[in-house]
C-alpha cells in the first residue's frame, strides 16, 4: 500500500493526513479553501460549528508540545467534537505497553480520530495502517519526517499574504533542514502548489544528503539566498545543536544565518517573514525582524486553528458517505 | 543409530571445489563420502536415493545465523532454526557471539553444541566474543574459546572502545591463528541510524547511516590487519566502495576475505519507501549502485561467501514505528533459492554460485566441510532445480516469519538434506 493510497480514499477524498507528500494540488487547495471558510468562524464571538458533534478526537502526544496540541484541541472544540488529551510520555508506554496495545485500548473506547505526535519518523503511518476502518489519523509531527498541518498553515499564510498564484513566488527556508519535519512538509507542499522557486539556506551540516531530489535549490549564503525572495521561513535551531559538531556557536550562526533587517534588504521589499515558533530571538532572527511589519509569525498561530479545523472536518466528513475504504 | 550405506544415484553432481559437474553416483559409508562415480569394493547400499532430475551439491554453509538461543527463545530456538536450516539444504550454521549470555565462555559454546547435537539437524559452529561481554574493552579468553570449539572470534555488531583495543585483540587472536570476523562500522558515524543515508533517509526523515561509516571502518581495520598480520574476514559488506577496498587489499596480499548478505543483493534503500519494517536492516540496504557493486564482487570472488544473515523475530518485533522495530530478516528458508535466482539473473555458472554457499564459507571458517571430496563428512543437499515455490508464512520453517521476500517466486526445491551421512530432511515426509 503506498503512502498516497493510505491517505486518500478511493473517491479521492482525504482519509488520513500523514504527509503533504503523496497528496495532490487539488486536495491541498481544498484544505486551504476549507480553512478559509473556517477562518471566519474563529473570528466570530460564538466560535463553534456543529460539524463534528458527537465525535471523539484523541490527541495522542508522545512528545511534548504546547502550541500544536493546543491549536488541535481548540480546532476540535470549535468543531464541537469531544477531545481527549493523552500525554503518553507519562503514561502507558512507560509501563511497557506497546504502541499498538495503547492504540487498541483507545479504539475500544470508540474514538473517531487520532491526532498523533511521536519522536519516531513513520509513527503516524504505522498507526494509520493499524486503526479500524472508520478511524482517521492526523499527523501532528513524526520524528524528522513530517508535520503536514504546520506546512498547510504556512501555505495558508502565504496565500493570504501573496495570493493564490504560487507560481510567481520565490520562497526560502532557512536553518536546520536536516532535523526539521516542518521543512520537509513545507517543501512538498510548496512544490505541489507549483511554487516557482523553492530555496533552502543553511550550512552543510544542517542540510541532509540528496535534498535536491525533493525539488529545492540549495544556498549556503543567506544574503545570496534571500535575493529577490517573496517569502522567507526561518526554522528553529534546537539549543542542543548550537554547540559542538553542527554549529560552532550561537554567535557564529547568528552572524551568518540570523535574519536581520540588513540581510532582509536583499529580498523583495514586500517580503513576508515566517517562523513556525518558538523563536530563539537573537539566534535565528533579530527581534526587530520578528516583531516588525513584515513578520506574520503570530498570524501563523491563529491560522493554525482554521487549517486544523479544515483537515479534521475533511477527514471525518467523508465517513458518513464512505465508511471504511482506504 | 548405525550409519547406513547410502547410494545417491543418477543426480547431477556439482562440487565446485573439486571441479565436478557431471551425472555421477555418490556413495556414502560411515557418515563419510566413500566414492564418486564407481562404487567402492564390496559396497552394498542400505538406502538408495534416486537423484535423477536432481542436483546434488555439498550441504550449504550459512556464515551467519542467529539462532536466538540462549537468551531470546521467544524469537526462535536452536531446535526450530536447525530444523529450518536443514529443510533449506543447510548443513552447517555459524552462530555469531551476540547471544545472551554472550559466547565469551566455554560453557556457552558447550551449551550450543550440546543442544544442536541433540536435535540432529544442521550442525552449528560458533564464533567466540572478541571482547568480554562484547563490551569492547577487555579481551576475551580466546584460547579457551578456541579450545572449546569456536572457529573464530568477533565482536558482532558491537563497537570496540578504541583502535588500541582493536590492535591488541587482533594481535591476541593472531597468536592462536584465530580468524577475526569484523563488522565494518564506525559507531560514531552510524550512531542512531536505521537506514542508508541518502535520498530515502532525507525523504522519510529517518536517521541515516552514511556509506563512510563502513568505508572508514574498513580502512581502519585493514591498516590494523596489515600491522598485526591477523587473518580477518569482513562480514556483510554493504557498499561498493568497501568491496573495492577489500579487492585492493587482497591484491596486495593482505589476508582478508569478505561476504555479503542475500538481502543486499536483491533490495535497496528504495524498498523502504513505505516505512516497511521488513526492510529494516543493520547494516542497512544501500543504493542500487551498491547492490550492483556487491553482485560484481560476488561474481569476481572478492566476496567469497553469500550468507542469509538469518535473524528470526517474533511478529511484535516488526510492529512498531520503523526506527523502533528490530532489524533483520529470517533467511535460512530462502538461502538456496535466492542463490539459484542469481544464477538465473546473471547467466552465471551454477558451480560458481554454489561455491559461495559451500566451499567459500568453509574456507573462511576453516572447517572441513563444503565439498564432496572422498573422506569428507557426507553433508549433502539434493534439490529439484526446475521446481519453484512461493515464499509465504506457511511455507517457512523458521520460527521467524519476518522476510522482505514474502510472495516471491523461489526457484529450486530441496528434496533431501544429509549431514554426516544422516538424512536430516526429506521433503517426502514433511
Amino acid at each position: 500500500m503506498s503512502v498516497s493510497n493510505l491517505q486518500i480514499r478511493k473517491d479521492g477524498r482525504l482519509r488520513h493526513f500523514l504527509s503533504t507528500e503523496g497528496l495532490n494540488r487539488g486536495l491541498l487547495t481544498e484544505i486551504l479553501d476549507t480553512a478559509e471558510s473556517f477562518a471566519g468562524v474563529t473570528e466570530q464571538s460564538v466560535k463553534k460549528v456543529p460539524l463534528l458533534r458527537g465525535k471523539t478526537i484523541v490527541n495522542l502526544f508522545f512528545e511534548a508540545s504546547t502550541r500544536t496540541r493546543t491549536t488541535f484541541e481548540l480546532a476540535a472544540k470549535r468543531l464541537s467534537a469531544d477531545v481527549l488529551n493523552i500525554n503518553i510520555g507519562a503514561s502507558a508506554t512507560v509501563k511497557g505497553e506497546t504502541l499498538l496495545d495503547t492504540l487498541r485500548n483507545l479504539q475500544a473506547m470508540h474514538v473517531d480520530m487520532f491526532v498523533v505526535r511521536h519522536a519516531d519518523s513513520g509513527t503516524a503511518h504505522f498507526i494509520a495502517r493499524h486503526v479500524l476502518p472508520h478511524v482517521s489519523v492526523i499527523n501532528a509531527g513524526d520524528g524528522r519526517h513530517a508535520h503536514p498541518t504546520q506546512a498547510m498553515l504556512d501555505m495558508f499564510t502565504i496565500r493570504r499574504e501573496k495570493g493564490a498564484d504560487f507560481g510567481r513566488l520565490s520562497v526560502a527556508i532557512v536553518g536546520d533542514i536536516a532535523n526539521s519535519r516542518v521543512a520537509r512538509s513545507q517543501i512538498h507542499a510548496l512544490n505541489l502548489l507549483n511554487t516557482g522557486d523553492v530555496r533552502i539556506i543553511a550550512p552543510r551540516t544542517l542540510i541532509p544528503s540528496h535534498i535536491e531530489s525533493l525539488g529545492v535549490r540549495v544556498f549556503h549564503d543567506l544574503r545570496e539566498g534571500l535575493r529577490d525572495t517573496d517569502v522567507v521561513i526561518m526554522l528553529r535551531l534546537q539549543r542542543e545543536r548550537m554547540k559542538g559538531t553542527v554549529i560552532p556557536s550561537e554567535h557564529e550562526y547568528y552572524q551568518l544565518y540570523g535574519l536581520t533587517e540588513e540581510k532582509l534588504s536583499m529580498a523583495r521589499p514586500d517580503i513576508t517573514v515566517m517562523h513556525p515558533g518558538p523563536i530563539n530571538r537573537g539566534v535565528e532572527m533579530d527581534s526587530q525582524v520578528a516583531d516588525g511589519p513584515r513578520s506574520v509569525i503570530l498570524q501563523q498561530v491563529t491560522y493554525g486553528i482554521a487549517v486544523r479545523m479544515a483537515v479534521m472536518s475533511m477527514a471525518m466528513q467523508q465517513k458518513h458517505s464512505q465508511d471504511g475504504d482506504a | 543409530m548405525p550409519e547406513a550405506n547410502i547410494r545417491i544415484s543418477a543426480g547431477r553432481l556439482v562440487d565446485p571445489c573439486n571441479q565436478i559437474d557431471d551425472l555421477l553416483d555418490l556413495y556414502i559409508a560411515d557418515g563419510r563420502i566413500a566414492a564418486i562415480g564407481a562404487a567402492p569394493d564390496g559396497f552394498s547400499a542400505d538406502i538408495e536415493l534416486d537423484a535423477s532430475g536432481l542436483v546434488v551439491i555439498p550441504g550449504l554453509i550459512d556464515l551467519c545465523a542467529r539462532l536466538r538461543e540462549p537468551g531470546q527463545e521467544h524469537k526462535a530456538s536452536i531446535d526450530s532454526e536447525c530444523r529450518a536450516a536443514a529443510a533449506g539444504g543447510i548443513t552447517t550454521l555459524c552462530c555469531p557471539p551476540d547471544t545472551d549470555p554472550v559466547i565469551d565462555t566455554p560453557a556457552v559454546v558447550e551449551l550450543i553444541r550440546h543442544r544442536s547435537q541433540q536435535i540432529g539437524a544442521a550442525r552449528v559452529v560458533t564464533l567466540g566474543a572478541l571482547t568480554r561481554g562484547l563490551r569492547g574493552e577487555q579481551l576475551s579468553e580466546m584460547a579457551a574459546l578456541q579450545q572449546a570449539g569456536c572457529v573464530g572470534v568477533s565482536n558482532a555488531l558491537k563497537p570496540l572502545a578504541s583502535t588500541l583495543v582493536e590492535r591488541r585483540a587482533f594481535e591476541y587472536a593472531a597468536t592462536f591463528g584465530l580468524t577475526v570476523f569484523l563488522h565494518a562500522d564506525d559507531a560514531a558515524l552510524s550512531a542512531n541510524g536505521c537506514i542508508h543515508e541518502g535520498q530515502l533517509s532525507t525523504r522519510l526523515g529517518l536517521p541515516g547511516i552514511p556509506q563512510a561509516a563502513e568505508t572508514v571502518a574498513v580502512a581502519r581495520d585493514l591498516a590494523l590487519i596489515q600491522q598485526t598480520g591477523v587473518r580477518a574476514h569482513f562480514c556483510r559488506l554493504t557498499t561498493r566502495h568497501a568491496v573495492r577496498m577489500v579487492a585492493r587489499a587482497q591484491f596486495d596480499g593482505i589476508p582478508v576475505s569478505a561476504d555479503v548478505a542475500i538481502p543486499n543483493l536483491y533490495l535497496s534503500e528504495l524498498d523502504t519507501i513505505e516505512f516497511g519494517a521488513d526492510y529494516h536492516f543493520i547494516p542497512p540496504l544501500r543504493t542500487q549502485e551498491d547492490r550492483e557493486g556487491l553482485r560484481k564482487g560476488l561474481i569476481s570472488g572478492t566476496l567469497s561467501a553469500l550468507c542469509s544473515d538469518h535473524q528470526p523475530h517474533e511478529p511484535d518485533a516488526k510492529l512498531a514505528p520503523f526506527p523502533a522495530t528490530e532489524p533483520g530478516a529470517s533467511g535460512v528458508d530462502s538461502l538456496l533459492s535466492l542463490t539459484l535466482k542469481l544464477v538465473e539473473e546473471h547467466q552465471n555458472l551454477l558451480p560458481d554460485a554454489i561455491a559461495r554457499v559451500t566451499s567459500g564459507p568453509a574456507r573462511i571458517l576453516n572447517i572441513p566441510y563444503g565439498d564432496l571430496a572422498v573422506g569428507r563428512a557426507a553433508d549433502i543437499c539434493m534439490f529439484a532445480p526446475d521446481e519453484s515455490w512461493r515464499l509465504d508464512e506457511a511455507g517457512m520453517n523458521s520460527q521467524g516469519k519476518n522476510t522482505p521476500f514474502r510472495g516471491w517466486e523461489m526457484p529450486g526445491r530441496v528434496r533431501y538434506t544429509l549431514r554426516d551421512g544422516q538424512i536430516i530432511f526429506t521433503s517426502e515426509t514433511s
